[in-house]
């Protein structure tokens, strides 16, 4: 299916919470186009709002004003074309590793030798093929949200929305799952709206990252990642792309302290 | 295997200090050894009881009185439970209601029982009902109120309608807080049966205490208790081991 607009249109879209009784403004009007197939990361400040955003997608929140085009279609809700992997994995702990990653396709109904070949598949690409037996609580928090992606994949959907998925481990961890995303993604070629506050990370992944302001959260500044689809951490025009986005945030951040 | 063992040794020893003491009190009789029965006469009293099969018709009675209140109250409690913990509304009735009438004892309502339901099986059965109820309830509404947004939600972004979420997620996220509630509802039926039992009942292990305090049989009053307490820790081992069969993904190993 090939569209002629982008994936994802996000379109004025506004959010303020009631705190005690008085609307405070958590994100300010965002316009955001994601191509079809692009890896687009928020960055920005903890608190400015790009989780909010993210939700916003997801169908999780609905948005003050403005809308969220999937498609040309308006968002209202949740939906299987948009897969979630969470910063906390989200796994149900009573199913197995088999039993999540198929949760999607056995909603909708699909023959038990279909589903087990679709496990088979998304779990070999996660590497995690020897433990399909095994319950969540057995396992590392790496291999969780590995579990996590395989269950995401599994189900299929254009979209896949990550919010700081890989925030919770650590950073031998991290950078092996970062790895594992791109290799994927060269693969799977999802349209992928991806949350982190780590910079490096952004600039490891995204076509594009989205630098957002502090509170509240609006577009600051876009930078598109013209590198090579396999990244070299330590190349030159790599660390030049950290700085420079550094060097935004840092503004940012610096306003919240004032 | 070990605690089995020192399980069983702590029986022993306190059953060993029981002897000990009413047979010292026999000789040296600091309390009329006839309010004392000793493990000697409490054994004949249950040996006699169990050959004349009354032993076994009042175990009975009481088991069927716990099984028939605790059941209705326990699919009650889960219907209501269940829904109570779905709907935003019910809960903003159900709370205040509950919250007055929880902390009233239940006993205190056990002569309107007899009142309403006379002093047929029908009282005792409505009584254990109602008071195994408010606690199922409250512990099974509260389990299902906590299951993890985030689950919904990844469920939800998985294509789950809203009878998915609650067969799929909300269910088996809060059987672990369910099966607690059931616990609870066992023991605190076999707590209360007792009670009912000794107002107008002519069956029953709580009718056989207090037929041993009619008859002066102190004997008899020690194996009701005793009986009514094997009974109890052994339904409850019995829950546990079902626990842990089903809910075996709580632990990591």
């Amino acid at each position: 299916m090939t569209t002629a607009g982008p994936k994802i249109q996000i379109q004025g879209v506004a959010k303020s919470f009631s705190v005690a009784g008085r609307a405070m403004p958590a994100l300010a009007e965002v316009d955001l186009d994601v191509a079809e197939h692009e890896l687009v990361c928020l960055l920005g400040p903890s608190g400015c709002g790009k989780s909010t955003l993210l939700n916003i997608v997801a169908g999780f929140l609905a948005p003050s004003t403005g809308t969220v085009l999937v498609d040309g279609r308006p968002v209202n809700g949740p939906g299987p074309e948009r897969g979630v992997v969470f910063q906390e994995y989200a796994l149900f702990p009573w199913l197995t590793v088999t039993g999540n990653v198929e949760f999607g396709p056995a909603l909708r109904g699909r023959p038990a030798a279909e589903r087990r070949r679709t496990v088979d598949r998304y779990l070999e690409l996660v590497g995690l093929r020897p433990h399909a037996e095994k319950y969540p609580a057995q396992l590392s928090g790496g291999m969780k949200q590995r579990v996590a992606i395989a269950r995401a994949l599994a189900n299929d959907p254009a979209i896949i929305l990550m919010d700081e998925p890989f925030g919770a481990l650590d950073a031998q961890t991290r950078e092996t799952l970062q790895d594992e995303l791109s290799r994927i993604q060269r693969v799977e070629h999802k349209t992928i709206l991806f949350v982190t506050h780590s910079i490096r990370e952004a600039v490891y992944l995204a076509d594009r990252v989205v630098v957002m302001t502090s509170v509240p959260g609006r577009i600051r500044q876009v930078f598109a990642i013209k590198l090579p689809e396999v990244r070299d951490r330590f190349a030159p025009e790599f660390t030049q792309y950290e700085s420079d986005i550094t060097r935004v945030v840092k503004e940012e951040v610096a306003k919240v302290h004032e | 295997m070990r605690t089995a063992a020192t399980r069983t040794a702590a029986l022993i020893g306190a059953l060993v200090v029981w002897a000990a003491f009413t047979s010292v009190n026999a000789r040296l009789g600091w309390v009329n050894p006839v309010l004392l029965p000793t493990p000697v006469d409490v054994g004949r009293a249950t040996l006699d009881l169990l050959r004349s099969g009354e032993l076994i018709r009042h175990l009975l009675t009481s088991l069927a009185r716990v099984a028939e209140g605790f059941g209705l109250a326990a699919l009650t409690a889960l219907g209501l439970g269940l829904l109570v913990g779905l709907c935003v509304p019910l809960r903003l009735v159900a709370e205040p209601v509950i919250e007055f009438v929880r902390p009233i004892p239940p006993l205190a309502f056990l002569p309107m029982f007899l009142v309403w339901f006379g002093l047929g099986e029908a009282s005792k059965i409505a009584f254990i009902g109602y008071t195994t109820f408010f606690p199922m309830f409250v512990a099974i509404a509260a389990s299902v109120l906590r299951v993890d947004v985030v689950l919904l939600r990844a469920a939800a972004s998985l294509g789950a309608s809203r009878a998915d979420l609650v067969r799929r997620v909300i269910l088996p996220a809060a059987l672990p807080g369910i099966v607690v509630a059931l616990r609870l509802g066992i023991g605190l039926a076999l707590f209360v049966i007792v009670g009912a039992e000794f107002m107008g009942a002519d069956a029953g292990l709580g009718h056989l205490i207090m037929e041993g305090r009619v008859f002066f049989n102190p004997a008899q009053i020690v194996m009701g208790a005793l009986v009514l307490g094997l009974l109890g820790s052994l339904l409850n081992a019995l829950l546990l081991t079902a626990e842990r069969r089903m809910l075996g993904w709580r632990l990591p190993s």
